[in-house]
């Protein structure tokens, strides 16, 4: 896996890039190009699609996208840097959110993160594990305040989580 | 039936009625609930008579400001040559709110058929709904049932049969608190930064990709089928206080209590009642001690003020508050309400979008001279100085993230200044036990 320092400094990719929208993928995107006037409106769905397939948007794929919808990379990279959800560096392959806002905070997330940080081996919001499984971060609500603590591993949301369920959910994801 | 607990027998439940009910989210399912059938009715009016009904209803805004809706989409002038856009603001992200996950994970057809009628009302082909990106399940749940509308042609060229074309795609956010801004909204939607714009123009005249848009939460398009189905007079009669504020209201609770979750009630419902008897009180051995009413960017009321309140737009204005988005934050005496001030601070300082001087710089001091007399390093200076920056935050940039940030701050120094104050004097949190130097 890729050393922290390069992965804190959004560089790292050790394999060449392959594009993403080819075959399937590029099937979708034509397809999202019809639900709008334009083709700078598909440029958020068009991110995600870099991410689902590379796990982060890198510059690369971010010229990819550029040249697709008749963008400039620079343009490109001055919205990815405003979303929190775009990973601008490889991270972690299970990539936990904890929601530790106001709700959640009164409801015990801090110690859900702390146990998060400790059985992940991470040690450090932000920094992904030595074995490259696991990066935890704190986000801000996640909308599901009645269910506190909410969590996110990548795509999956699980409400509810208190730090005995932990080291179950972590069990479930080598 | 309630989810996560099962409906009380106090609440009315229109737009919650199915949820916890998984056939309730197949179209088959929802068509035997008489889904589909106000759209069906719908289409044969002309548009301009849905928007009276809806005006005639009372129905205002579920998303915060309480605009009423009926009167949102007069706006939209017809025939004016030019295509006009619908937009569902999915993007519920308000610290406290989480009523629009449940209608869109049990209910989405309910929306898909709030967005069709809505845009049919509008003279508009295309909805988006506009989700935040972490809503993961309640895209999945409507992006299938979207398609299924799509194949059994309920949306499409010729949706229902009419011969009237009406699109929904759901376009699905990156992370960003701001976005549920209506204008930020649609900048994100464009494929922009999600910075806010300067209004006027507003967006029924100019408005997503330049064109007359109208913005809707997603409760509020949720409530339009009933309506047309029961009528506008029935919705009218759905009010416990006064003719302003009709209909069911969803309340998401959530923090210290008993039973969080959500609760769908008539408008002017006793906020008291609903505290201690829906939601079940306080935890074991515990008091309430302060209610954030509307989301968390609404004043903090004690819990004195909350429980002579009286449940709608009205009523949490006169308790000093406001009703919002309805998202209910309970905080009981072992919380310090300096910390969780500081805590919603840095919320928005993380959230905001910086393109304000007062708001970037504004947070962050806010959430830095918070955290220091938490730490126990405040002094009484820093008190009048954060309601001065307060005061600069307020009413002065392009959107309202800003007095978001300043109102919590402010409420809270005055209605708890002994905490502060306590805070500064013992160069510590009095609510945590001493540690030994």
């Amino acid at each position: 896996m890729t050393a922290p320092f390069a992965a804190a400094h959004g560089s790292a990719h050790d394999k060449p890039y392959t594009p993403t929208f080819t075959g399937e993928r590029k099937q979708r995107l034509d397809e999202l190009l019809t639900r709008y006037p334009n083709k700078m409106a598909a440029l958020l769905p068009a991110l995600w699609m870099v991410q689902e397939a590379n796990g982060w948007v890198s510059d690369q794929g971010m010229a990819e996208v550029a040249t697709l919808l008749e963008l400039t990379p620079a343009y490109v990279k001055g919205v990815v840097t405003f979303y929190t959800m775009y990973h601008q560096h490889p991270v972690g392959r299970h990539f936990i959110q904890v929601c530790t806002t106001s709700p959640c905070g009164v409801c015990g997330a801090e110690d859900v993160v702390k146990t998060f940080l400790k059985q992940t081996g991470c040690g450090e919001l932000g920094v992904t594990s030595p074995d490259g499984k696991y990066t935890v971060i704190e986000v801000e609500c996640l909308g599901a305040c009645g269910f506190a603590t909410p969590i996110m591993i990548n795509d999956e949301f699980i409400e509810s989580v208190t730090p005995d369920r932990v080291s179950e959910l972590l069990a479930q994801r080598k | 039936m309630g989810y996560p607990h099962k409906s009380h027998s106090r609440e009315t439940a229109v737009l919650s009625k199915h949820f916890g009910d998984p056939d309730a989210r197949t179209l088959a399912g929802w068509k035997q609930r008489g889904g589909y059938a106000a759209l069906q009715q719908g289409l044969g009016m002309p548009p301009g008579e849905i928007v009276n009904v809806v005006k005639e209803s009372g129905l205002r805004g579920r998303g915060g400001a309480g605009f009423p809706t009926g009167m949102k989409w007069s706006f939209m002038k017809p025939g004016d040559g030019k295509p006009h856009y619908l937009c569902c603001n999915a993007d519920e992200s308000e610290p406290g709110t989480f009523k629009d996950r449940e209608i869109m994970r049990w209910t989405p057809h309910a929306l898909i058929e709030g967005c069709a009628l809505g845009a049919y009302a509008i003279g508009a082909e295309i909805s988006y709904i506009y989700i935040r990106g972490e809503f993961t399940d309640c895209l999945r749940v409507l992006e299938e049932a979207v398609r299924d509308a799509y194949k059994e042609g309920i949306l499409g060229h010729d949706a229902m049969g009419t011969g009237k074309r009406l699109d929904v795609h759901v376009h699905k956010g990156a992370g960003a608190y701001i976005c549920g801004e209506e204008t930020a909204l649609m900048n994100s939607l464009e494929g922009r930064r999600g910075n806010p714009r300067i209004k006027p123009p507003f967006p029924a005249v100019s408005g997503l990709f330049g064109q007359p848009t109208t913005i809707n939460n997603v409760e509020t398009l949720a409530a339009v089928p009933h309506i047309l189905t029961n009528g506008a007079q029935w919705y009218k009669e759905m009010s416990l206080s006064n003719p302003k504020s009709t209909g069911t209201k969803l309340f998401s609770v959530c923090g210290n209590i008993r039973k969080p979750g959500n609760y769908e009630i008539l408008m002017g419902f006793p906020f008291k009642e609903f505290l201690y008897d829906l939601c079940g009180g306080p935890l074991p051995g515990r008091k309430f001690k302060a209610v954030i009413p509307g989301g968390s960017s609404v004043p903090i009321q004690t819990i004195e003020e909350a429980e002579t309140t009286l449940m709608d737009y009205e009523g949490f204005v006169a308790g000093g508050s406001m009703l919002g988005s309805g998202g209910v934050i309970v905080f009981d005496d072992s919380q310090c309400m300096v910390k969780q001030i500081a805590r919603l601070a840095r919320f928005y300082a993380h959230e905001s979008c910086a393109q304000c001087t007062q708001c970037r710089e504004g947070t962050a001091w806010t959430t830095r001279i918070l955290e220091r007399i938490e730490a126990g390093d405040g002094t009484m200076e820093d008190l009048d100085t954060l309601l001065d920056i307060a005061d600069q935050m307020t009413g002065k940039t392009i959107c309202v993230l800003s007095d978001s940030c300043a109102t919590p701050v402010v409420s809270g120094i005055t209605k708890w200044k002994h905490e502060f104050e306590a805070h500064i004097k013992q160069k510590r949190c009095p609510m945590r036990p001493a540690v030994a130097a």
